[in-house]
């Protein structure tokens, strides 16, 4: 480690942060007695899309902003069809609702699968301070090969799922304003009906598997971003847990809804977004309570938090075991993972419910109409949480303004607050160990914040550890 | 109509004698036996400009490349329409037609069904090696059923000679010079305005990128008819 000046404060840098979709950074300060004096995460990239698509034609908005990401396209493409049904301000055919559910819902195991199997369970089954060389989707194939493969596997059923609807696996032009642009094809549905049996095996599984595991991870679970904070996502009207459409619903840290029933359209009343200089990602905040007592999460745990039920068998059960966790509402931000798998069994029965209706065949799947709305306001439940495309057109329907609050957005005061927690209780400055900033890693992979997304890049995923004295001189230097 | 007697020429494209009428251009000559000559701003049914340079050939005995869809046929000529010399041309010409505008295929409504698009594919261009100039240009979406993108306007001129020739409403024309020309309606005002435009829709399926569409199309969506042209010339034709 460095040779120790008389020591004032420090800094760690993790630059890049590891194993997260997109460009971000943690610097932990250190004090004079080398205890952990503040830690923040910062989003180091900038895309620009709100800017870039004005005077476009708002019926390219779904395709233009599917290219935000490359993880989760269909979540962009379904909340900004939904901000360009509202411009054309005119019901879509029930068919059309229930196809694009079907593709969010294959998003969200295909994205899910992702983050749980592929980037975070490295972390569980090899341990969080095992060799960082191995600790990766190719050194669980060799020590786990059947957890590797049924992640891939998953994934992958996802992935075939949204090529099947859609027609390609990434940024797919199916989704449209006022629908869809292809009825579902009967041969289709009975090919997507044949895999989620598999896939229901694979995530039922890996559940059984997380929970007797999660003994092992006591301390992290009281570390990893754990502490009061609002929950905020969409729910159906019967409070069920809902990723298309519904309203949203906040409750607070003990599990009391605090608002119910609000219309999306309304969500700048009940969300405010303030800057902080050291990162490109804004900080939303529940504005009832001002910023920044408003922090709160959105995502698999928030949306599991809020809602009276799944609505599906087999995630209703475990979602009843689930709460069993905490007594009001689940804070710890490492059971993020769990809810995740909750998610994915919530996701398949609840395809297989939704390709088992009768009109799931039928031919209308598209509404016609031009600009009748200046505004339109599209809300739905992306993998990461609660996604806001909001655009304004001009007469001949060419965008003037476009405001987009993307899932990771919504947890950043969260992420940066377990930050800190994460690095006050592992770091300690006498002594920095790999396995320590790991864990700093470990707290923002909970969230599996994207942060192409949520900055609306590029990133050489390595991690560089820079341990820097207040005037800049490199005491030293670690990479992976 | 066409005179009874027509003067034959006969002539070699490629290495292959054939045979054309006297009035008619190597372009033509050469679709007829099924030799493929690029071309973006040429369509069967227009009169030909020689606007987009695509369709450059060699001629035996002659130093400078001549485009097939304004040179006629001559008794004894020897042609060649592929060789690298004319396909470095013609990549470096489709090359500078993309850093022109914004052409940007993966968000455009032609997308799967562009001119420019296919011709760049089976022309091999992977990368473009100049400069991009990022052109800052407007969309006018004013009419009620069409769009023009000036984005993705390669200023090939079919709209402007299919509303002249064919429609005979004379709505499109250019305006400015070089690299600042710009297709127009009427004396350059929006389209929705235009008391010319009988809004037949011509132009927008006869123009081969995404740069004139249907109001409403998304990505990819624009699929154009172009087949209906010579069919609409060859009937005014016998009408006349």
């Amino acid at each position: 480690m460095a040779k120790r000046k008389a020591m004032s404060k420090q800094t760690l840098v993790i630059n890049p942060v590891t194993r997260i979709e997109g460009h971000g950074k943690v610097t932990i300060q250190l004090d004079e007695q080398g205890k952990v004096a503040d830690a923040r995460f910062h989003v180091t990239q900038i895309r620009g899309f709100e800017k870039l698509c004005e005077g476009r034609p708002f019926y390219e908005m779904p395709s233009l902003m599917a290219r935000i990401c490359g993880i989760c396209p269909v979540s962009h493409l379904v909340a900004s069809a939904k901000a360009c049904d509202a411009i054309l301000a005119t019901r879509i055919p029930t068919t059309a609702v229930k196809l694009r559910t079907v593709l969010n819902l294959a998003q969200l195991v295909q994205s899910h699968a992702l983050s749980f199997f592929h980037l975070s369970s490295p972390d569980f089954l090899l341990g969080m301070d095992s060799d960082p060389a191995r600790r990766n989707i190719f050194g669980l194939a060799e020590a786990h090969p059947k957890m590797a493969r049924d992640g891939v596997r998953l994934r992958q059923i996802g992935q075939q799922i949204i090529e099947k609807l859609a027609g390609k696996r990434i940024h797919p032009a199916w989704v449209v304003a006022g629908g869809v642009n292809e009825p579902l094809a009967v041969e289709t549905r009975d090919q997507i009906l044949a895999v989620l049996p598999e896939a229901l095996q694979i995530a039922t599984g890996a559940l059984d598997w997380f929970k007797t595991v999660l003994d092992q991870f006591r301390e992290e679970i009281r570390t990893f971003a754990n502490f009061p904070t609002y929950f905020l996502g969409l729910v159906s009207p019967t409070g069920e847990l809902e990723h298309y459409n519904g309203f949203f619903r906040v409750v607070d840290s003990r599990g009391n809804i605090v608002a119910d029933k609000l219309d999306v359209l309304n969500y700048a009343d009940i969300i405010g977004e303030a800057c902080e200089p050291d990162s490109y990602l804004k900080s939303p905040y529940y504005k009832p309570r001002g910023y920044p007592e408003g922090i709160y999460r959105v995502g698999p745990l928030a949306r599991l938090n809020i809602a009276d039920r799944c609505g599906t068998p087999r995630a209703d059960q475990e979602w009843a075991e689930f709460r069993e966790l905490d007594r009001g509402a689940v804070l710890s931000s490492f059971y993020y993972h769990y809810a995740r798998l909750i998610e994915i069994i919530y996701g398949i029965e609840r395809m297989e419910q939704l390709l088992q209706a009768p009109d799931i065949l039928s031919k209308h799947v598209r509404a016609f109409a031009g600009t009748n709305n200046p505004e339109g306001i599209g809300v739905t439940e992306a993998p990461r949480g609660t996604l806001i495309h909001h655009y304004k057109v001009d007469d001949n329907g060419l965008i003037v303004w476009a405001n987009m609050i993307i899932a990771t957005g919504h947890n950043n005061l969260a992420l940066n607050r377990g930050v800190l927690q994460v690095a006050k209780h592992f770091i300690n400055g006498t002594k920095i160990e790999e396995g320590m900033l790991n864990r700093v890693e470990a707290v923002v992979r909970a969230f599996d914040p994207c942060l192409s997304c949520s900055t609306h890049a590029l990133g050489q995923m390595a991690l560089q550890v820079q341990l820097l004295a207040p005037d800049g001189e490199v005491l030293d230097e670690l990479r992976r | 109509m066409r005179p009874a007697t027509t003067n034959v020429k006969t002539l070699k494209i490629d290495g292959r004698d054939l045979s054309g009428r006297q009035e008619e251009t190597i372009l033509e000559v050469a679709r007829q036996n099924g030799i493929f000559i690029p071309r973006l701003c040429e369509m069967e049914g227009l009169t030909d400009v020689g606007a987009c340079r695509m369709c450059l050939v060699e001629i035996k005995g002659q130093n400078r490349l001549l485009p097939a869809c304004v040179t006629a046929v001559e008794e004894g000529m020897e042609v060649t329409t592929d060789s690298e010399r004319l396909q470095n041309y013609r990549r470096m010409i489709l090359e500078l037609l993309f850093t022109e505008r914004n052409h940007v295929c993966s968000v455009c409504v032609s997308n799967g069904h562009c001119e420019m698009q296919m011709l760049a594919q089976r022309l091999g261009i992977t990368h473009v090696h100049f400069p991009y100039r990022y052109p800052k240009e407007e969309v006018d979406a004013s009419h009620d059923r069409f769009v023009i993108d000036h984005n993705r306007c390669i200023l090939c001129t079919r709209c402007v000679r299919v509303c002249d020739e064919i429609e005979g409403a004379h709505t499109w024309d250019i305006t400015g010079r070089g690299i600042d020309a710009q297709v127009i309606t009427d004396l350059n005002e929006p389209w929705g305005s235009s008391e010319t435009c009988t809004g037949c829709g011509k132009c927008v399926h006869v123009c081969p990128t995404g740069a004139l569409f249907e109001k409403g199309r998304s990505v990819a969506e624009m699929l154009k008819r172009r087949q209906f042209l010579p069919y609409l010339t060859m009937m005014r034709e016998e009408n006349e």
